[in-house]
């Protein structure tokens, strides 16, 4: 079992809900964001590209935010989910400084949060809250170790990348590019 | 040329525009950090080498200038913890892999160990029971008691357990202080571990930031114990082991920055940040200038047996120290991957 994501930027349109929808599901407080919308233009004008991805946690195979944990705070469940158990977190911001996405931040509570995948509803065979929402259909979600699955199959027939890969993280969410 | 525009919709507090996870007390800590290395460094090896008569600020007021460091280090560390209220968790779980684990378990030991140090000392330092202060005097009466020797007020322990753990622990001080001086390295290293081992952050990433801070944090210990004695010959010797000191950390930070500039490109954009972009005023001015040019400057005309005062090195050298790890620790948050 590997949890993974593939997100089509040709397809998505930036319009946030998935952003909206995290918010409503995960109770993120008001004025932070588990995910979000990064837009990329290349080029000269009047010759540009434009690329639209929704991001989050990456939920790496090798996960640097879980190696600098001094407490266990941070560490990997079933499916390779990263995730952060509130009462360890003392909030050192060392997982912080060694995400090279910068997926985390510090819920005002004190503890680090991030995108969990939505695993409250993942274990219930659901779709997690973004991809669940998305009016345009350019996200999907399932286990990457199964050839059959939608995900496998998309991410095998497709051209994808992966943000960043130079830091080594080997990142879970494959962009269609 | 081509060009490309990022636009992110993520404006999490301390995290955008610009990663602000550690703060002030961060670099503080790093630089007290390395401070008490040097101090227990030089305690521990001019004790050795068998100099008591001839450094006593070094192997006896040193040690206590580094307690008061390390405490003040690590409450600056707590206090820049989100959720203070759990940092006993730090010492439930031995992290081998976490530097942050290294960290506190490092600190806790080498305060044991500083402790017992000066303890081995105190009747050296104190050889006179005269307390004026009641409150003081009370407190400390809960631990010994004066006596009249030789005709003079002494004083001694009060239970047997403290005075045997003293005799024992002055007979076996050569091996307190190998213990001593293992541990202030790994002390001075881990401060710029902190930093290194974090690959997401370029200008952190680079093996070179160990041996750099320990250096720099010998030096600053050099430069306290200048500062503090009272004899010539410590300060004239400190002040001939920093300028060794000072000649490797510019040799590191030389090497440092080819380093970046051979390396990919996000290495190469870490040290534009020096060369020329925004911290490079900073940097210059206050690390490589006033911190290690002009002292040691200052400090090869002393050799040459010009009058210096030789405060002006040594809180030059403070200065520069300290100012380092704050650019060091803003900086590396500043420069991220770019995709």
């Amino acid at each position: 079992m590997r949890y993974g994501m593939a997100i089509d930027t040709r397809k998505c349109v930036g319009c946030s809900d998935c952003v909206v929808a995290c918010q409503t599901e995960n109770n993120v407080p008001h004025g932070y964001t588990r995910d979000w919308i990064s837009e990329t233009v290349e080029g000269i004008y009047p010759d540009l590209a434009l690329e639209i991805r929704s991001e989050r946690c990456n939920h790496c195979d090798n996960t640097p935010c879980v190696r600098t944990c001094p407490t266990g705070a941070s560490h990997v469940i079933e499916g390779g989910i990263v995730k952060v158990t509130h009462e360890e977190c003392i909030g050192c911001a060392a997982c912080i400084e060694s995400c090279p996405y910068d997926a985390r931040y510090f819920h005002p509570e004190g503890y680090v949060d991030k995108c969990t995948f939505c695993d409250h509803r993942v274990k219930n065979g659901q779709d997690p809250a973004c991809v669940s929402v998305c009016p345009t259909h350019c996200m999907y979600f399932g286990d990457l170790d199964d050839p059959n699955s939608e995900i496998s199959k998309i991410v095998a027939k497709n051209k994808v990348k992966v943000l960043a890969p130079e830091a080594g993280t080997k990142p879970q969410i494959f962009y269609i590019v | 040329m081509r060009e490309e525009l990022i636009t992110s919709g993520r404006m999490n507090p301390g995290i955008d525009p610009v990663l602000h996870g550690w703060h002030w007390p961060i670099p503080f800590y790093l630089f007290v950090g390395g401070l008490a290395a040097g101090l227990l460094f030089f305690a521990a090896y001019k004790y050795l080498a068998g100099k008591e008569k001839d450094f006593p600020t070094a192997i006896m007021i040193g040690p206590f200038v580094a307690l008061v460091a390390i405490v003040v280090g690590l409450m600056a560390l707590i206090y820049d913890l989100q959720h203070p209220l759990y940092a006993w968790q730090l010492f439930t779980t031995v992290r081998i892999v976490s530097p942050m684990s290294w960290g506190a378990w490092t600190l806790m030991i080498v305060s044991i160990v500083n402790i017992i140090w000066i303890f081995t000392f105190l009747k050296k330092i104190f050889p006179k029971f005269n307390l004026k202060q009641n409150f003081l005097k009370k407190v400390v009466s809960i631990f010994i008691e004066e006596k009249q020797s030789e005709g003079e007020l002494n004083w001694d322990w009060k239970y047997k357990l403290l005075r045997n753990f003293e005799k024992f622990s002055i007979t076996n001080r050569s091996a307190i202080a190998w213990v001593m001086i293992l541990l202030s390295v790994v002390l001075g290293v881990y401060t710029g571990i902190l930093l290194s081992a974090f690959n997401a952050r370029p200008l952190w990433n680079t093996a070179l930031l160990g041996p750099l801070f320990l250096t720099s944090g010998l030096s600053t210990g050099a430069a306290m114990l200048m500062i503090l004695s009272k004899t010539h010959i410590e300060k004239f010797t400190f002040s001939k082991i920093d300028i060794l000191l000072i000649v490797i950390e510019l040799f590191f930070i030389t090497h440092m920055f080819m380093g970046y500039l051979a390396g990919s490109e996000v290495k190469a954009e870490a040290a534009h940040y020096f060369l020329g972009g925004e911290f490079t005023v900073t940097f210059w001015i206050n690390v490589i200038i006033l911190g290690l040019v002009i002292p040691l400057i200052l400090e090869t005309m002393e050799l040459l047996h010009v009058k210096i005062p030789v405060i002006i090195p040594g809180l030059l050298i403070l200065w520069g120290g300290m100012m380092f790890r704050f650019i060091m620790v803003d900086a590396g948050q500043v420069i991220r991957y770019l995709y």
